[in-house]
């Protein structure tokens, strides 16, 4: 298949996905908007992280934690002084008196997490593999408890409330509905920009530095810029989906990002797929539904125990690492493989008949 | 007052050695893995609670007295080991470092659920074989369990280096260590012998299980603290150094207790217990910036 019948594949199942999105919540309860909400957040997320790990080759335990830091950045940006103090905490100074809307906040925390996976990147350089792995996850162990030991700022243990969100600017949809619109819009935007940013320059750099370092550099891509950058894109990545989370749930405390929510970010999208962004779509529809339809499967008349899909989940990432590197989106790709050497034999006959003759 | 201190002192130097000693175990777990396969095993803390379990089970529901079923548990434990190695660990072991992180990720997901699935959350207690007695020594009370705790970790530390050192299969498991395609030329069983380094790593984590539970309580997420310990102690020492990994436990175990001590008498004030934690997971960030190769371990060169 040439590659542009695969670029018009492509570009035609991505514009049924986001018609399939747009249309979806006329069909479903508030209740399960919520659910497709999170999808949409953890979307974002895995976006990030696939930037990281998949497309750059930096493995992160940590990308739970970045969320984690966005999603402070935005409770405290939303509270502001007036509404931490309210909150019965003792804000510093420095920070902004008054609160501002969330849907102004979300760009920020995406920003400031951005800056500061930046800071992380530049040590981050040093380390590579396995000792990355442990660095990450040292960081993302550590964010709670620091998060509980600086309870002016965050609220300590107990955690901080924000106010209930609602739709804004007097829109005529139910709230639900409008977080729903909110993730997913924003989650459509990162989507192309992660798109236009993978297939461009910078996206072969940083395959070219995950496929092999010295190479990169012996072609003229400096590994030290190119890494940093990853590691502050794909934090700013997960500061937006930290951000939408907290606005979502109106609430946070140190351990709505444990180190379990980072160990099954970076399963998934290995289980979607590394360096796939379609991966990242069956990634996030997993991280969201596996947890919920493990316990209770759909089909078969019997429901596991609460832990079932733990064990599930850490045996399919097992079997998807021995027989499937390249995730559930290389599987489709290969099931599709049939049908698509058809066409192309469809295609290409005239020419091999002419050759022929 | 001094004496008060000093007594309070010596006692904390003890249990951070107790403390240390179990962190010892689980680092040269991790550096035996280390060594051989060049993957830090993220599943080790799991693999230990699962032992602990195993002992629990043993001890409790089936009525076995203590060694009978810690001796059973570390059988179970060594051919668990060997079993994870053969049946995951061989077919990735050749590629990237990102798919043997994700199969021991897979692996620390699927025994965690498991735990807690076939036992539940609650905590149980396992006893200590060594009682609850506390002696005095001059003033300084120590526990037995903390005594005995240091004594099976450094007999353990012991036996091992007689295994390495003094016999063939050691020989042969250092061999492969250090080059394994060269091993493998002069006759020795390169990938069993790795799947032994496996059996070995989860057995030095059934002890430490074992040695942990009784004071801080079984349950499934006892070891996830001790293993960010034991990583923080096998960096400290150096990865690849299974001497490292036991002076970086025992230093770290003291270390820590030290902090906590000094901010009892106002150095050190802004140290809170939780930041336990993240004052070792500093440690692991600090010495992979300034000394990547640890105390003991020999700086990597990579030749191009």
């Amino acid at each position: 298949m040439s590659p542009r019948t695969q670029r018009v594949i492509g570009f035609v199942a991505f514009a049924a996905f986001v018609a399939f999105i747009a249309v979806l919540p006329a069909f479903i309860s508030d209740f399960k908007a919520r659910d497709y909400s999170y999808v949409g957040i953890y979307l974002i997320a895995l976006l990030g992280l696939n930037i990281l790990t998949g497309y750059t080759g930096q493995i992160s335990l940590g990308h739970g934690a970045f969320m984690g830091i966005g999603a402070y950045a935005a409770a405290i940006l939303i509270l502001g002084r007036d509404g931490l103090s309210l909150a019965g905490t003792d804000p510093p100074g420095w920070l902004p008196e008054h609160g501002m809307r969330p849907i102004f906040v979300i760009p920020l925390a995406g920003l400031i997490t951005g800056l500061i996976g930046y800071l992380f990147g530049l040590p981050a350089l040093r380390l590579a593999g396995v000792s990355l792995a442990l660095a990450t996850f040292a960081v993302a162990v550590s964010l709670p408890l620091i998060a509980k030991h600086y309870e002016t700022v965050t609220g300590g243990g107990g955690g901080v409330s924000l106010p209930l969100p609602t739709t804004p600017f007097g829109w005529d949809i139910s709230t639900p509905h409008w977080l729903y619109y909110e993730a997913w819009t924003t989650a459509g935007i990162l989507f192309v920009v992660a798109w236009l940013v993978v297939r461009g320059r910078v996206g072969r750099a940083w395959r070219a530095i995950r496929d092999g370092e010295v190479a990169a550099v012996s072609s003229g891509v400096s590994p030290a810029a190119y890494k940093t950058l990853a590691f502050a894109v794909s934090s700013a990545f997960a500061g937006v989906a930290g951000a939408l989370f907290v606005i979502q749930v109106s609430y946070i405390n140190p351990d709505t990002f444990p180190i379990g929510l980072s160990i099954l970010l970076l399963a998934s999208s290995v289980v979607g797929g590394l360096g796939s962004l379609s991966g990242v779509i069956f990634g996030a529809l997993l991280l969201e539904f596996l947890p919920i339809y493990a316990q209770n499967p759909p089909v078969l008349d019997f429901s596991f125990s609460k832990q079932a899909p733990s064990v599930v989940f850490g045996v399919v990432l097992i079997l998807i690492v021995l027989a499937a590197p390249g995730g559930v989106a290389s599987l489709l790709r290969r099931g599709g493989r049939p049908v698509r050497l058809a066409l192309a034999r469809r295609g290409s006959r005239p020419s091999r008949l002419a050759k022929e003759e | 007052m001094v004496a008060a201190a000093f007594s309070d002192f010596m006692q904390q130097v003890v249990s951070g050695l107790a403390s240390g000693g179990i962190y010892a175990l689980l680092a040269l777990a991790l550096v035996i893995i280390h060594r051989s396969t060049g993957v830090i095993n993220f599943a080790q803390g799991e693999m230990a609670t699962l032992s602990t379990y195993i002992a629990w089970t043993l001890t409790v529901n089936h009525g076995w007295s203590y060694w009978p079923a810690f001796v059973a548990t570390l059988a179970i434990s060594f051919g668990g080991g060997v079993g994870i190695h053969r049946a995951v660990i061989r077919p990735v072991e050749r590629g990237s470092v990102l798919r043997i992180v994700i199969v021991t990720i897979g692996l620390l997901v699927a025994i965690n659920g498991y735990v807690l699935w076939q036992w539940g959350g609650e905590p149980q207690q396992l006893r200590s074989p060594f009682g609850t007695d506390t002696f005095d020594v001059g003033g300084v009370v120590v526990a037995a369990h903390d005594i005995g705790t240091i004594c099976v970790a450094l007999g353990i530390v012991f036996l091992l280096w007689l295994l390495f050192q003094f016999t063939k299969v050691g020989l042969a498991l250092r061999a492969v260590a250090v080059n394994p395609d060269e091993a493998r030329l002069v006759g020795v069983r390169v990938t069993w012998m790795l799947a032994l380094g496996w059996g070995l790593a989860a057995t030095l984590g059934g002890v430490a299980g074992m040695l942990t539970a009784p004071t801080v309580g079984l349950d499934p997420n006892m070891m996830a603290p001790v293993l960010i310990y034991a990583f923080a102690a096998a960096v400290l020492g150096g990865i690849d150094s299974p001497l490292g990994a036991v002076v970086g436990g025992l230093v770290l175990g003291v270390l820590l207790n030290m902090l906590s001590y000094l901010s009892q008498y106002g150095a050190f004030d802004w140290f809170t217990e939780e930041l336990r934690l993240p004052a070792a997971l500093l440690i692991i960030l600090v010495v992979l910036l300034v000394r990547p190769a640890g105390i003991f371990g020999r700086p990597e060169v990579k030749r191009v």
